[in-house]
């Protein structure tokens, strides 16, 4: 576990060696298996049922049936290999499993012994390894849970393959499939359930986040001199603040949180932030449940028509902005009850940007004196969505409110930033303290590029615009012999550049 | 042999054209719930569409991440593309002017294809994580198409053979007008060897040829936010809630 765990090289970012396979080397590294608690609020079955096999196989059919992804990509892949050296966990591991179309073939090998030709002809004689196919036997599944769970569905492969294969389908159809048998992640079923019985992931009742909040007024109020509100419920404001509720208050989250409140107040936008969606993450995602991402997204439809508002802008979070941006239509639209000028939904940076490029708001770089940024794209960000107009926005945006607002900035690595940007290493339902092995291995490649910054360009300070990254960062950080208050949120950055009222 | 030719080639083409036709009507048919192109990606449909001619001709994402494969693919593919064109003058009569200017450049494709297939097949085998992903069927497909390319090249290069005459036996499998084949060897050897690749070609990865036209990562368009997309199962689900 964590303890024993080897903290991997940094080398240089541009002469990355590619490493020799270690077989086996993650095989016992696996998330807590879901209990019946965490399994049957969600409408799974328990434990492992006696016929799973048989229901694992069904399953497998329906998906097959009802998504085009899986069923292209399960035969499409030619093992060409351009993949094999692109996943930040076999990079930081080394276990060939964690390649992606190893990962892929623990799943396509039982597809093609029960869905093809040539497997069910040949694997009923036995001979089904001559096409790779294989029985889907516990030892598979077993593997399956493993692998299935070293993998955070970044999409980084999907960028390099000819066909456009993405992995991310491929674990979320996998997860799918054993929560339907029973075998699920506890982290991920255990946050779904607290969404649906509390409101959010971090289990965090009504009343506690408005006496949190309350708070944050007080300390807005101590550090600017102003009365900066954070309202809740507020009936007929103009914008619905949805933001991942590490926002409340895990550190360097709530600093984001004061910072997206100080631009409304500076743009005299009424907002408010709903009791019923205090949270804009969508664990559904990870464990590839539509039916479960649509019962958690329409908790936002909801209150955007209860409360009345015109525009939905979500806070700092990756796969929350995937779900939000490509998703949000989709699944509880059509969003024609909000306002038709502005995007539904809006990203908090797509809003400050406008702000700033309109001169709206007033940003003075010395708030963020002596600090020299590097941005870590997000991969859901980088890869599954898009902020402003133009294709490349979501790199374009960011990096422009952070140069608004500091003195310096630096990018890493261009074969680890944009589109080809490197996972946190938490992302995916895999920030759970039980896989801080793999967390902190699949950290690697961003941490060397990072490391390589801090080196020729004395880089001080890293931001993000991911929940789960900021709180990844700041556990894996330290790890690597970096300070963990290094990792910053975007907004935090405009929070101590921005300037207002009279009293600066 | 002729006989058995004929059938051989007449039931292949029926897997291929079948097979084939099957699998692309599940492709077609089956929804794609959600939005999901990988990003960043063209805002219109007609701008997805050109992404994917650039993957099909250009191999663009295979150039971002591995040019000593790219290069091994694009000789292969290319080389093949052009011994393809290079045999139709054994399907067309007359036989279409550019096809004829194109016939000495095929034997170039033949070589260049030869090449590639040849480093395919040695990276994979050398290659620690390429030889690790491969299974007994990749190597058997690049051994084939190696011997198929391999014999096809004996026949132009040292052993001709009467290619009136295997002109003359397809122009009649076209018309249901069994004419005799040559029996040479080693013609024997390439035509069984290709009517087996038809055959093994919709049970296959040779399926990622259609497949990737389908692929939603790269045919769609980045435009969840102006147009709603719901699959049919999707707004049946919806009906069922509401």
């Amino acid at each position: 576990m964590a303890a024993d765990t080897k903290i991997p090289a940094m080398g240089d970012p541009a002469e990355r060696a590619i490493p020799c396979l270690q077989p086996g080397a993650m095989a016992d590294s696996k998330p807590y298996v879901a209990a019946p608690a965490h399994n049957e609020p969600l409408g799974f079955p328990g434990e492992l049922v006696p016929d799973w096999q048989e229901k694992g196989i069904a399953r497998m059919g329906e998906l097959l049936g009802k998504y085009k992804s899986l069923q292209v990509f399960m035969d499409i892949c030619v093992k060409c290999g351009a993949c094999t050296d692109k996943c930040h966990y076999f990079l930081g591991t080394n276990d060939p499993k964690n390649m992606p179309v190893a990962r892929q073939d623990l799943f396509r090998s039982v597809y093609r012994r029960y869905f093809t030709p040539a497997g069910k002809a040949l694997g009923a004689v036995g001979m089904g390894k001559l096409v790779g196919a294989r029985e889907f036997t516990k030892e598979v599944l077993d593997e399956w849970f493993n692998y299935f769970h070293q993998c955070s569905q970044c999409r980084r492969c999907s960028v390099f393959c000819p066909y456009g294969i993405d992995t991310a389908e491929v674990s979320m159809a996998a997860r799918d499939i054993m929560d339907n048998i029973g075998l699920g992640h506890k982290y991920a079923n255990e946050i779904i359930g607290k969404v649906h019985k509390i409101g959010n992931n971090l289990g965090l009742p009504g009343p506690a986040l408005i006496d949190n909040l309350e708070g944050l007024e007080e300390d807005l109020k101590d550090e600017t001199g102003l009365d900066i509100r954070m309202p809740v419920d507020e009936q007929g404001a103009e914008i619905l603040l949805v933001t991942p509720s590490a926002d409340f208050f895990a550190e360097p989250h709530v600093l984001g949180l004061m910072g997206y409140a100080k631009v409304f107040h500076a743009a005299g936008t009424s907002w408010t932030i709903s009791t019923k969606a205090t949270e804009a993450a969508n664990f559904a995602m990870f464990i590839g449940s539509y039916d479960q991402m649509q019962k958690i997204a329409m908790r936002i439809r909801e209150a955007a028509l209860e409360l009345g508002v015109k525009r939905i802008v979500f806070g700092e979070c990756g796969h929350a902005w995937r779900v939000a941006y490509s998703f949000l239509n989709t699944l509880i639209g059509p969003m024609d009850f909000l306002d038709p000028r502005y995007p539904k939904p809006q990203h908090i940076l797509e809003f400050t940007y406008d702000l700033i490029q309109r001169g709206g708001i007033r940003l003075d770089k010395s708030g963020n004196d002596g600090m020299v940024l590097t941005f870590h794209d997000s991969c859901n960000v980088a890869r599954a969505s898009r902020m402003g107009e133009r294709p490349g926005g979501q790199f374009v945006i960011p990096r422009e409110v952070i140069k608004a607002c500091v003195p310096k900035f630096v990018d890493m690595h261009p074969d680890t930033i944009g589109e080809k940007t490197f996972c946190c290493g938490g992302g995916g339902g895999l920030l759970t303290d039980e896989l801080m092995d793999v967390r902190i291995k699949g950290s690697q490649p961003r941490m060397e590029a990072l490391n390589d910054v801090v080196k020729r360009e004395g880089v001080t300070h890293m931001a993000a615009i991911c929940a789960i990254c900021k709180a990844q960062f700041t556990k894996v950080l330290p790890t690597y012999g970096f300070d963990r208050e290094m990792i910053v949120s975007v907004h935090q950055l405009v929070s101590n550049a921005i300037v207002l009222g009279n009293n600066d | 042999m002729t006989t058995f030719f004929a059938i051989l080639f007449y039931a292949a083409f029926a897997v291929l054209v079948v097979g084939v036709g099957l699998k692309v009507a599940q492709y077609a048919r089956t929804p794609a719930p959600l939005k999901i192109p990988t990003t960043p990606a063209p805002l219109t449909p007609a701008g997805a569409a050109f992404r994917v001619g650039r993957e099909v001709t250009l191999f663009e994402s295979l150039w971002k991440a591995n040019k000593p494969l790219w290069i091994f693919a694009m000789a292969f593919h290319l080389g093949l593309a052009l011994v393809v064109v290079r045999h139709l003058r054994y399907f067309l009569d007359p036989v279409w002017a550019p096809i004829v200017w194109l016939q000495p450049f095929g034997v170039y494709g033949g070589m260049a294809m030869l090449a590639g297939l040849a480093a395919l097949f040695v990276r994979r085998v050398v290659v620690q994580r390429i030889a690790y992903i491969s299974g007994p069927s990749d190597y058997l497909m690049l051994a084939l198409l190696l011997a198929i390319g391999a014999s096809g090249m004996m026949m132009k290069m040292l052993a001709h053979t009467d290619i009136v005459a295997v002109k003359s036996f397809f122009l009649g499998l076209m018309v249901f007008d069994i004419r005799v084949l040559p029996a040479d060897p080693i013609l024997a050897a390439h035509l069984f060897l290709v009517a087996l690749l038809m055959l093994v070609f919709p049970f296959s990865k040779l399926l990622h040829a259609p497949g990737v036209f389908f692929s939603p990562t790269r045919n769609q368009a980045d435009d969840p936010r102006e147009r709603r997309h719901l699959a049919p199962w999707a707004a049946q689900l919806e009906r069922e809630r509401n």
